[in-house]
This record gives C-alpha cells, sequence and structure tokens, in this order.
C-alpha cells in the first residue's frame, strides 16, 4: 500500500517498493510476523522497509549489490557527520560557538540520500542535515565559520550556527522557518524539467514540518506538476517537545503521500541501505520523469533539538533506550564488519583521522574574525540603494567617534 | 508585592485572568508540557488541563484560524507565536481575518484575542529570531498592538489587553524577558491601553521608545546628565491606539526629538510618530526630529550589537539635536 501509486507498476524484484507492499500485504493478510521475522523484538513500525534485520544480519535476497567503495563511503562520512556534531555541541558547551544542532542518530538519513543523488540534483534540507552537506564535499572550514558567524562564513555571519549555504554544491540556503524549502525544491525541480536538464530536487523537512502550509502546498504543486522531486520526511518522533501523536492523528506519515497523489514509502532510518536504496529508487523515478515520491524516515531524536534544549523534560525514556539500541552507525559496522569490509583496526584509524580532520579545521576556522561593520550593507540588494549607502556612512562615522561597539547580547534561550 | 522577572509576570498575568475567566485558552506550539520554550506557559497546563492551555500542531496559520472560530464561538483565545519571526505564516489569517473581522460583518462578528510573541534582538538569535516586526502590524486597520517594557506593565497591560474587546498583539521583549526584574503586585490589576508613560522626566529632549528599547533610552538619559541634556523619555506602550496627546506634550516642553526603535528604519514606527509631531507640533521643534534605529537590512547575527541602537548611539543622537 506504500507504494499504491501509479508508478508502482513497473517495480524491479528486490525493490524497495515491492518489499514494502509486500510487506503491507502480509500484513493485511493477518499475519503478525512482520519481516523482521526471528529478531529481537522491534520499536520499528511494521511498515517501514528495511534491509539490516535487528541483529543487523541481511537476508540474502534484500541485500542490495553495492560497490565496496561507495559503502565505504557512506560509513566514513556518517562517522564524520557523528564527530562532527559531537564537536560542535562541545564548542557551544564550551562556550566558544553560541548555538548547535545536532543530528546525532540521523546520520542514515542525511548519508543514505545523500549518496543516492547526482552533483548537480538540488538540495533544499532543514537545519538538520549536516551530514548532506558532508557528504556533498562541503568544506568543514566552511561549515564551521558558520558556527562562529565570521568572515569566511558563507553567510557572512547573517545566520545563525547551522545556517549553511553552498550555492557551487547546488545546496540551497537554510532557512529557519519550517518547511518554507518543500515547496521550493519543487520549484528547482520544475525548473529543470522546462529545462530539459536531468536533475531532480530533493527536500528534507521534520515530521513537525509536515504541519505547515509548504509541506502540503510542496507536495500538492509536485504532485500535481509530476514534479522530478523527492520529500524526505525525518519523522524523529518530536518537534521540539511536541510527540508525534500530538503533532497529527496521522500515525503513519507515509499515508500523507496519497492524498497528494504520489507514491510513498515508510523505511527505516537507522539502516543506512534501506536508506539508500528507497531513494535511489525514488530519485531514478523523478528523473525517468516519472514523478514525485514521499519518503518517510522512521527514526528518534536522540540528542535534545538544540544546545538550547534539555529534553529529559519531555523526552519517552523508554522509546529513548529503544532506539539507542539501534544507532545506525553501530548498525551499519556491524554489516561491515560481518561482510569483511571493515576491521577494528581500521575503526580506529579512521576515528583518529576523522578526530584531526575537525581539529585541523576548528583551528583554521575559530581565529578567522568577525565580518566587518561594512560587510552588514552588502547582499540586501544586488546594487547599494541611496539609503543604505548613507546608513554606512552614518555607522562608519559614528565608529569614529564611539571607538567601538559594545556586545551586550543574552545567550540563546531556544 | 513581588520581585519578578519581565517573563515570570508574563506568566503570572496569564495565571491570574485565568483563575478568573475560564472561557481564556491558550494555545502554541510547545506551550503545553513544556510550559513554552521561554518557560512563559510554565505550570499552566497542569493548572487548568489540556483543554485550555492547548499544545498544537506546527502551523501558525492553523493557531491564529482556530483562535478565530474560538472567539465567534465564546471563548477567548491567547495564541502564541513561538517568536515573532515565525509569524508570517499566519500572517494572512491575522491581517485578512482577525482584524477585519469586525468590519467586514458589520459588526456582526468579532474575534477579540491576545496574539503573544516574544519579539526583538539581543539574543544571538540572527534573522530568524529577532525581529521587530510592529510596524507591519500597527500598519493594519483593526488590530491593536501593545508592547510593555518592564516587569509591572506586562502583567497590567496582558491582563487589560485579555479584557479588552478587539484583538491585539502582545509583543514580548525577549532581550530582557530574564535581565529586567521589578516589583508586580499580587493578583489583578490592569494597565490602561492606549496610554503612554512617561518614565522619565525631563525638559531638554524627549526621546520616544517602547519595549526593550525604553531600557536603553533610560542608560542614555543617565549618558547624557554630564553631557549637559536633560531627557524626558516616554514610553508609548501601545502603538495602536497611540497616545498622541502624552507625546505632543512633552515634545512641545522640549522642542527636541529622539525616536528609538530595533525595528528597520524605512516605513518603522517611528517613522509615524515622526509624522505625527511634525504635523501638530513643529512649530516647537528647536531641532530636526532624529530617528534612530535598526538598519534597513535583514537582521545580522554576528554584528547584532551593531544592528541594534544602544545607549551610546542615542546618547549621539541626543547630542546632535542639542546641539542642531
Ligand atoms: C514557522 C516556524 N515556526 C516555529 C519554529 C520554531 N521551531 C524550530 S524547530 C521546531 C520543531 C521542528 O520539528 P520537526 O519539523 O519535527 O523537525 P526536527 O526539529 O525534529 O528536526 C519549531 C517549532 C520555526 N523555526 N519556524
Ligand atoms: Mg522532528
Amino acid at each position: 500500500m506504500e507504494m499504491a501509486q501509479t508508478a508502482s507498476k513497473k517495480k524491479k524484484a528486490g525493490s524497495p517498493a515491492r518489499a514494502a507492499r509486500a510487506k503491507a500485504v502480509t500484513k493485511s493478510a493477518g499475519s503478525k510476523a512482520s519481516a523482521s521475522k526471528g529478531t529481537a523484538k522491534s520499536v520499528l513500525r511494521d511498515d517501514c522497509f528495511f534491509i539490516l534485520n535487528e541483529n543487523n544480519t541481511v537476508d540474502a535476497k534484500r541485500e542490495p549489490k553495492l560497490d565496496k567503495a561507495l559503502l565505504l563511503r557512506m560509513y566514513r562520512n556518517m562517522v564524520l557527520t557523528r564527530a562532527y556534531d559531537e564537536r560542535g555541541m562541545m564548542l557551544q558547551r564550551q562556550g566558544r560557538i553560541g548555538f548547535y544542532v545536532p543530528s546525532t542518530g540521523q546520520e542514515a538519513i542525511q548519508i543514505g540520500t545523500a549518496a543516492a543523488l547526482t552533483p548537480t540534483d538540488w538540495v533544499f534540507p532543514s537545519y538538520r542535515e549536516p551530514g548532506v552537506c558532508i557528504y556533498r564535499g562541503a568544506s568543514l572550514h566552511t561549515m564551521l565559520c558558520n558556527l562562529w558567524g565570521n568572515a569566511d562564513d558563507v553567510s557572512k555571519g547573517r545566520q545563525m550556527p547551522v545556517h549553511y549555504s553552498f550555492a557551487d554544491l547546488r545546496i540551497f540556503s537554510i532557512s529557519s522557518p519550517i518547511s518554507t524549502q518543500v515547496i521550493q525544491a519543487v520549484g528547482a525541480a520544475m525548473a529543470a524539467k522546462i529545462k530539459k536538464e536531468n536533475d531532480i530536487a530533493i527536500s528534507y523537512n521534520g515530521d513537525g514540518g509536515t504541519s505547515e502550509n509548504d509541506f502540503h502546498t510542496g507536495l500538492t504543486f509536485a504532485g500535481a506538476y509530476k514534479a522530478p522531486a523527492v520529500f524526505i520526511v525525518t519523522n524523529n518522533q518530536y518537534a521540539i517537545s511536541v510527540p508525534l501523536h500530538k503533532q497529527t492523528a496521522c500515525t503513519r506519515l507515509v499515508d500523507k503521500a496519497i492524498g497528494y497523489g504520489m507514491p510513498g514509502i515508510a523505511v527505516d532510518g537507522n539502516d543506512v541501505l534501506a536508506v539508500y536504496m528507497a531513494t535511489k529508487e525514488a530519485v531514478d523515478r523523478a528523473r525517468r520523469g516519472e514523478g514525485p515520491t514521499l519518503i518517510e524516515m522512521l527514526t528518534l531524536r536522540m540528542g535534545p533539538h538544540s544546545s538550547s534544549d534539555d529534553p529529559t523534560r519531555y523526552r519517552d525514556e523508554e522509546l529513548f533506550k529503544a532506539w539507542g539500541k539501534r544507532d545506525p552507525i553501530e548498525r551499519f559496522k556491524t554489516y561491515l564488519t560481518s561482510k569483511k569490509l571493515w576491521s577494528e583496526k581500521e575503526e580506529v584509524a579512521l576515528k583518529e583521522e576523522l578526530k584531526a580532520l575537525i581539529s585541523a579545521a576548528i583551528e583554521t576556522a575559530e581565529p578567522v574574525p568577525p565580518p566587518s561593520v561594512e560587510e552588514l550593507f552588502d547582499d540586501v540588494y544586488a546594487e547599494k540603494t541611496a539609503q543604505l549607502k548613507k546608513q554606512e556612512a552614518d555607522l562608519v562615522k559614528e565608529r569614529e567617534l564611539r571607538g567601538k561597539f559594545i556586545n551586550t547580547s543574552e545567550a540563546f534561550p531556544l | 508585592m513581588a520581585t519578578m522577572t519581565l517573563l515570570a509576570a508574563v506568566r503570572d498575568a496569564l495565571l491570574t485572568e485565568m483563575g478568573l475567566n475560564d472561557k481564556i485558552v491558550i494555545m502554541g506550539e510547545d506551550v503545553g508540557h513544556n510550559g513554552g520554550v521561554f518557560r512563559a506557559t510554565e505550570g499552566l497546563q497542569a493548572e487548568f488541563g489540556e483543554d485550555r492551555v492547548m499544545d498544537t500542531p506546527l502551523a501558525e496559520s492553523g493557531i491564529i484560524g482556530m483562535a478565530v472560530g474560538m472567539a465567534v464561538n465564546g471563548l477567548k483565545p491567547v495564541p502564541e507565536i513561538q517568536f515573532m519571526d515565525f509569524i508570517y505564516p499566519a500572517f494572512d489569517q491575522i491581517v485578512s481575518e482577525v482584524a477585519k473581522l469586525r468590519y467586514r460583518s458589520g459588526g456582526g462578528f468579532s474575534c477579540p484575542m491576545v496574539i503573544r510573541t516574544p519579539y526583538g534582538g539581543g539574543i544571538r538569535g540572527g534573522h530568524y529570531h529577532s525581529q521587530s516586526a510592529e510596524a507591519y502590524f500597527a500598519h493594519t486597520a483593526g488590530l491593536k498592538v501593545v508592547i510593555p517594557s518592564n516587569p509591572y506593565d506586562a502583567k497590567g497591560l496582558l491582563i487589560a489587553s485579555m479584557r479588552d474587546n478587539d484583538p491585539i498583539l502582545f509583543m514580548e521583549p525577549k532581550k530582557i524577558y530574564r535581565s529586567m526584574k521589578g516589583e508586580v503586585p499580587e493578583g489583578p490589576y490592569t494597565v490602561e491601553l492606549g496610554k503612554a508613560n512617561v518614565v522619565r522626566e525631563g525638559k531638554d529632549v524627549t526621546l520616544i521608545c517602547w519595549g526593550a528599547m525604553t531600557q536603553v533610552c533610560l542608560q542614555a538619559a543617565e549618558l547624557c546628565v554630564p553631557r549637559g541634556a536633560d531627557c524626558e523619555v516616554v514610553d508609548l506602550r501601545t502603538l495602536v491606539p497611540l497616545d498622541e496627546e502624552t507625546i505632543l506634550e512633552s515634545v512641545k516642553k522640549t522642542g527636541r526629538v529622539v525616536i528609538v526603535h530595533e525595528a528597520q528604519r524605512t516605513c518603522g514606527f517611528g517613522a509615524e510618530v515622526s509624522a505625527l509631531i511634525a504635523e501638530e507640533a513643529i512649530l516647537y521643534l528647536e531641532a530636526p526630529i532624529v530617528r534612530v534605529t535598526g538598519l534597513d537590512t535583514p537582521f545580522p547575527y554576528t554584528l547584532e550589537h551593531v544592528y541594534m541602537p544602544d545607549a551610546e548611539r542615542v546618547a549621539l543622537a541626543v547630542g546632535k539635536v542639542t546641539n542642531f
């Protein structure tokens, strides 16, 4: 039922769509034995497409034949994303940056989706996808400069931390207002279609984000135009403190796809192989001109909403513990190790290498000075208006008069 | 009397008035179990239940649209928009619906509500957690705009707003949520809407301000004492309705005016106040009216302290009008 729409007719054997559909059929036939048969009891919803079993083994017929290089690239980027998040939080705790938003536990979603794209596909992320930037080759130095809001920050110190923007990587400037990017991705997708280019667009939003107007508009438009777009809904089950069951009466966000007339699939968001395969199929379909797909990635937010949040005020601790046992990196590592593609020795070396990589980037990013006062007035318009020129001159004169500007800012509370 | 923060005064107003009026319903993102991201509604859901303090789905147009329906059907909604920067998805509901309902229905319907929202910079929030968007709403007939500057006023104005018959945008200066403390009487009391407050008397220059800028102007007034200028500080408290009388009275006395707001300059509410003074009191002026405002740029992150008016910038403007 997940892929119940038109596009589901041409499924290849072993495809995510087929597996999910087969499972849904199994379920409606009344069988309690879901596809994770024989494994430990899971918190994973039984309509979710998965490849890794709960004990991280794979049924031979489900196993995708993926390149070793791709598998290891995904693993490396997942570990790097985890390390980057840990350092981001640490920098905030040490008072070196003002704010951070970790994506801990959501690495498989970020890396598995990013790996399914081409470099010229368009990406419209939310604030919780640093791994997508990392996978596409964003410079760590530049990302870190955003955390400091300094002169090497792409936004020139104008946006808060974790609001990246990489025009050269086709990673759209991240906005705080929730879900605005969803309909914008449709625009980029339609532009590619109208220009007869082969690129697709992918957008990311959260479970909370499915309630915003721009999410509905985005999927409505995409369905109406058969836009070459893929919508990733990261269902981490919380929108700050609000749990999914208070957010919506729709327990399976993937069901929303039906209302917009597009296929949808729910995926174990902590299984990078499943994430990759499901996304790849949706991306390929979009590229073939067969229209958009909604992918619900089920996971749990393992960290605080942000560095200012205390999740123990509202978190379901049992759920937290259960998902903690499904760590996407650990699971993938177990798989790779069992395939003899990875070893503890390589693990140690990788961790050290990435730690050094981040430390080196921090060393170059932290000392970069803040943007200049004059830069405040750039980029408001393509050309500075007369009013802006006057305000800039006034401000420069004021600086001469008073010598310095005093910062009395309070800490960010959210 | 108890000494409390501006934030605690807001919460106290809600708690007090909800106890007196069981039609009041609070709704917004994270306001229930979590008590709001700033904790302005802390404990209220436990006190009044989930029907009166509602966690909403993440949709501002939904929050305000639902409030309209509740209001016409007899409740008194007090919706919260988590940050003023996120009010725009609800702009259509507020501007097209909330503000015009009484007029378009010939008085047949009305939707009194109090839309609470934290506003303003100085918390390292960048573009989307810092805006002062009062001008859009003051420019909308049918809405009142109220902005307290201290704990006493916050409680009194909020209770007055919850008793008013019109829809009100109640903007809370989040930079001073916790840093600003003051005496707040226990129990209910009101501060009249539409009455400005002369928070400091002076004879040389009138500083006109609201919200968080009131503290900045008071500091500036102190800076100006050794520099030889005696400043009067007028806290407007409500932009709509505007207390023209208090403004003009002060201006006629001092003959010099500096208007201070952190919102961007062009079409900021300061322009309205300036026009009023020019129209009604130009012959009393000893110097041109000066505005000290945010820049005509989006609100920045790293250099927010350069963007926002501070006491020194206001004092320099005072120097300009006194040395004209
Ligand atoms: C329009 C808008 N309203 C409110 C907010 C405040 N806010 C920031 S994140 C968030 C929750 C988002 O939850 P979800 O979409 O599930 O994404 P997650 O944070 O879990 O990744 C809220 C309410 C916002 N940024 N934008
Ligand atoms: Mg979420």
